[in-house]
């Protein structure tokens, strides 16, 4: 009956609940949003430009940076993108590691998740929970590679380094300790009538419209799409593991989030696999001294924890450094969706839709 | 003369100091807990396992710069914090922390007084607390402050009114509205009433963690997702006393839960004559053992549960709680009548 | 003697801001202007012995009514400058005239009591509870069943109505 102005609110870039430096400009009628606008940028390094000036060895620690959180995967869906267009051949034992260690980082990446979409929510503890299991994670990465964060950990045509001696227990002891804290996690929030009532009902989109907007990776598994590129384009060792992708039913956030606590116990699964059945052999493959691919362009896409990675190179075949790159990453898709997906729901609703979406703005902004 | 006058004074001198103590000290329990619960150790650093720290943030908080905003309401201002934390504490004026003893050859009653209306005076005198929340949140000058402070106001006297409702079925257990009588009647009627009334029990816990203001109903408190909530201008020592405030009122209502529910200063069973050498512990033991299993439970569901938004919260409050406190009363007033 | 010393102060206390409820300019502090007089009241209600009908009205009037004032007040936010305070209808002799008259009346009351001091009133049927909050109740219950009854379903028609005003599409 009384006629309401809308109301213009700002969330962020500096905000705790955004997770990064992300800002959304919210239009609310009262305390419904009606559309939000989302500004981003503020964490753009200029990466794609940078890489037209280094060569093709250089760019593998540029792309950690995008998506700092899931750093190997970005690693291995360059390297291979690159090996692609060498047409190389990587020797089995660096795919097998190669999908250890992206598997590892779809669980670390998926713990940060948890955490944070939890502790956005209200439920703090399972916050430091997830990140007592990442450090786990972050040790094993740290024998390896030694780096915590941004790993460097890949070299094109396989990897740096031979995996240490003892370091596959070690991964084994892990996947062990992760599924009871798996459970844990699950105890605290699944069947929790309050975060039924945060996450059911709220973001709710369905399955053809979540590919006509883009979208990728658990958020779209949510909606019922069965798309993996692990399954739908084997890459690495994919191929000879066995494992299933979990799909959602209603789209909603509760969906997307059982997609991806179903998904820490199949990365646990491909991990003993890969672990229990890694091949001897050399670890990196036949790769040239001086990297210089042939003319031409290429694009290849791998799943990594956030959704598809893609790469798209152009090689002019005259230079050490690639005439472009561009990378497709699942974090700028799958933020697109967030204006449809917030429309007719609260504020509070706002901060728990960003999290479903799971983004990471060094991969938005690149 | 010394009965009338110093006795009170002095039961008043030490209920308060003890009062501003826990609360102080009631903000180091909730860090320790609550990163125990997190696989962490909290404050560790000041004093051995960290003991002197309410201390450290008392002397922090009182030398921080006091920040008055310039066009914000002056008095209302400064008057907020105060509202807010006077009647947390006057609440103890009614509350038993034991029966009547004697004490250096003089009966002395473990309560500053007693009054005939003393579950009314508690509720009526924390309803008085609500101003300092929308005056917090007007004074500030500032739109967002005072709509997180109107939703924050809104949602404590919805909840006032299931947790006044569910108090009436106590009162009809009890006979009376004086707290001294209702534990009393607990003894005489053989039993705590957290047996005879379980499903009170439940809603004012429930009520008394909205009341508070504390997880998992602390949106208005917790509004990352909006603004700083009400207490955004504020700095210093008047921040501290919102605070306070809040745990403050945290023990009121363990107290207030534990003198209904749990006996107040009975001990277990405590007309079982086997047990009579429970009576060794003093009354005010039992007492404070009891309280501080609640606020224990308090801390424990903040470490543990999400948070309701704000909508939801209104709706439990209007549309579940509401509805069961009266049903409790309409059964409670039929049992009582007919059965007893 | 303090009872008497207790009411003039209190009395005085309520005059005083009940004055000032209606002369401060900013309406926020006359609503809680007003809150301090209903807490005062409160207090005069002790002094007569009905600590029921004193916390009662703390609860209701001070704690309830007056926050939802309060609530209105704050949103509307009248802070407009003393010039638009001047009502160009405002009637300020009739306006007097009547308040005179008022005062003129009551004031006769007064006399007429002071000089023909009043028949003692018929006792009334004892009530067979005691305790401020039970004979509150058993009257309330018994003689004032009706007027009781009536109350509540004023308040639940203005609540109904006040729904009906300001909902939008729930």
């Amino acid at each position: 009956m009384f006629d309401t102005n809308e109301l213009v609110l700002n969330m962020g870039p500096q905000h705790p609940s955004t997770h990064g430096v992300l800002r959304v400009v919210l239009r609310l009628d009262g305390e419904k949003v009606v559309d939000c606008d989302v500004v981003i940028g503020y964490l753009h390094r200029g990466i794609e430009k940078l890489s037209e000036n280094r060569n093709w060895t250089q760019i593998v620690l540029l792309t950690d940076r995008m998506d700092y959180v899931a750093a190997a995967t970005s690693n291995v869906g360059y390297c291979e993108t690159v090996e692609k267009l060498l047409q190389l051949e990587v020797p089995r034992r660096a795919r097998y590691v190669r999908t250890i260690l992206c598997e590892l980082q779809r669980i670390a990446s998926h713990c940060l998740w948890v955490g944070t979409h939890a502790m956005d929510i209200g439920a703090m503890t399972v916050f430091l929970y997830a990140f007592r299991e990442r450090e786990l994670i972050l040790d094993l990465f740290e024998e390896f590679c030694g780096a915590r964060l941004t790993y460097n950990s890949m070299r094109i045509g396989g990897l740096p380094q031979d995996i240490p001696p003892g370091w596959a227990k070690k991964v084994l002891e892990f996947c062990t300790i992760m599924e009871t804290k798996v459970g844990e996690y699950e105890e605290l929030l699944t069947h929790n009538r309050i975060w039924l009532e945060r996450t059911k009902g709220i973001g709710v989109i369905s399955g053809p419209e979540a590919t006509g907007l883009g979208l990728c990776g658990p958020a779209l598994r949510g909606s019922g799409v069965a798309r993996d590129v692990r399954k739908d384009e084997p890459y690495a060792a994919y191929g000879e593991m066995e494992f299933d992708v979990p799909i959602g039913t209603n789209g909603d956030t509760y969906d997307r989030y059982l997609v991806r606590m179903e998904e820490f116990r199949q990365s646990l699964r491909i991990i003993r696999q890969a672990t229990e059945g890694i091949p001897e052999g050399p670890i990196v493959g036949k790769v040239p001294r001086l990297i210089k691919p042939a003319a031409g362009e290429t694009y290849h896409a791998i799943e990594s924890p956030k959704g598809e990675l893609g790469y798209f190179i152009v090689s002019d075949g005259k230079s050490t450094n690639p005439y472009r790159f561009r990378v497709r990453p699942p974090s700028f898709c799958n933020l697109q969706g967030l204006r449809r997906l917030v429309r007719g729901h609260l504020v509070a609703d706002v901060v728990a839709l960003i999290g479903s979406i799971d983004i990471v703005l060094g991969e938005v902004d690149r | 003369m010394i009965d009338q006058v110093l006795i009170p004074l002095l039961k008043i001198l030490i209920v308060l100091n003890a009062t501003l103590v826990a609360v102080t000290y009631m903000v180091l329990l909730e860090r320790k807990v609550i990163a125990w619960a997190q696989s962490r150790l909290g404050p560790m650093r000041v004093g051995p396992y960290g003991v002197l720290q309410p201390i450290a943030d008392a002397i922090k908080l009182m030398i921080k710069e006091d920040i008055t905003p310039v066009r914000a309401d002056k008095w209302v201002f400064t008057a907020a914090p105060i509202i807010s934390m006077v009647p947390a504490l006057i609440v103890y004026a009614v509350i038993p922390f034991g029966p009547t003893i004697s004490l250096f050859g003089r009966k002395v009653s473990l309560y500053i007084t007693d009054i005939n209306v003393g579950l009314l005076y508690i509720v009526s005198v924390a309803s008085v607390g609500v101003y300092g929340i929308i005056l917090a949140g007007y004074s500030s000058n500032s739109k967002y402050p005072l709509l997180a402070s109107l939703r924050a106001s809104a949602q404590l006297i919805s909840y006032e009114v299931a947790v006044t409702l569910t108090l009436v079925s106590v009162i009809l257990m009890a006979g009376s509205l004086s707290m001294v009588e209702i534990v009393n009647a607990q003894y005489n009627q053989h039993v705590w009433f957290v047996f005879a009334q379980p499903f009170a029990f439940v809603l004012v816990l429930i009520g008394g963690l909205a009341e508070t203001n504390r997880a998992p109903f602390d949106l208005p408190e917790a509004e990352q997702e909006l603004t700083g909530g009400f207490h955004t201008e504020y700095s210093g020592m008047r921040f501290a006393l919102f605070f306070l405030a809040e745990y403050a009122n945290m023990i009121v209502v363990s107290s207030v839960v534990t003198t209904l529910f749990l006996g107040g200063w009975l001990p277990p069973l405590p007309n079982v004559a086997a047990l009579h050498f429970l009576y060794y512990v003093p009354s005010w033991t039992w007492f404070l053992i009891k309280s501080f299993v609640f606020l224990y439970l308090f801390i424990w569901i903040r470490a543990t549960l999400p948070r309701y938004r704000y909508d939801q919260l209104m709706r439990l409050g209007w549309k579940v709680l509401i509805p069961l406190a009266i049903l409790n009363l309409v059964v409670t007033g039929i049992v009582k009548v007919m059965l007893l | 003697m303090a009872q008497a010393i207790a009411f003039y102060f209190i009395a005085a206390c309520i005059l005083g801001f009940a004055v000032l409820v209606v002369t401060t300019r900013d309406t926020v502090h006359s609503v809680l202007f007003l809150v301090l007089d209903f807490l005062f009241v409160a207090a005069l209600y002790v002094l007569l012995g009905a600590q029921f009908l004193a916390a009662i009205q703390v609860l209701v009037y001070a704690g309830g009514i007056v926050v939802l004032y309060l609530f209105v007040v704050m949103l509307v936010n009248l802070k407009r400058p003393p010039e638009a305070h001047e009502d160009p209808h405002r009637r300020t002799k009739l306006g007097f005239g009547l308040a005179a008259a008022v005062l003129l009346e009551l004031g006769a009351i007064a006399v007429y009591g002071f000089v023909n001091p009043a028949a003692p009133v018929p006792a009334t049927a004892a009530i067979p509870v005691s305790g401020n909050t039970e004979q509150v109740g058993w009257l309330l219950y018994t003689s004032y069943l009706i007027p009781f009854e009536v109350a509540s379903m004023l308040l639940l028609v203005a609540m109904i109505g006040a729904i009906v005003l300001a909902k939008r599409e729930l």
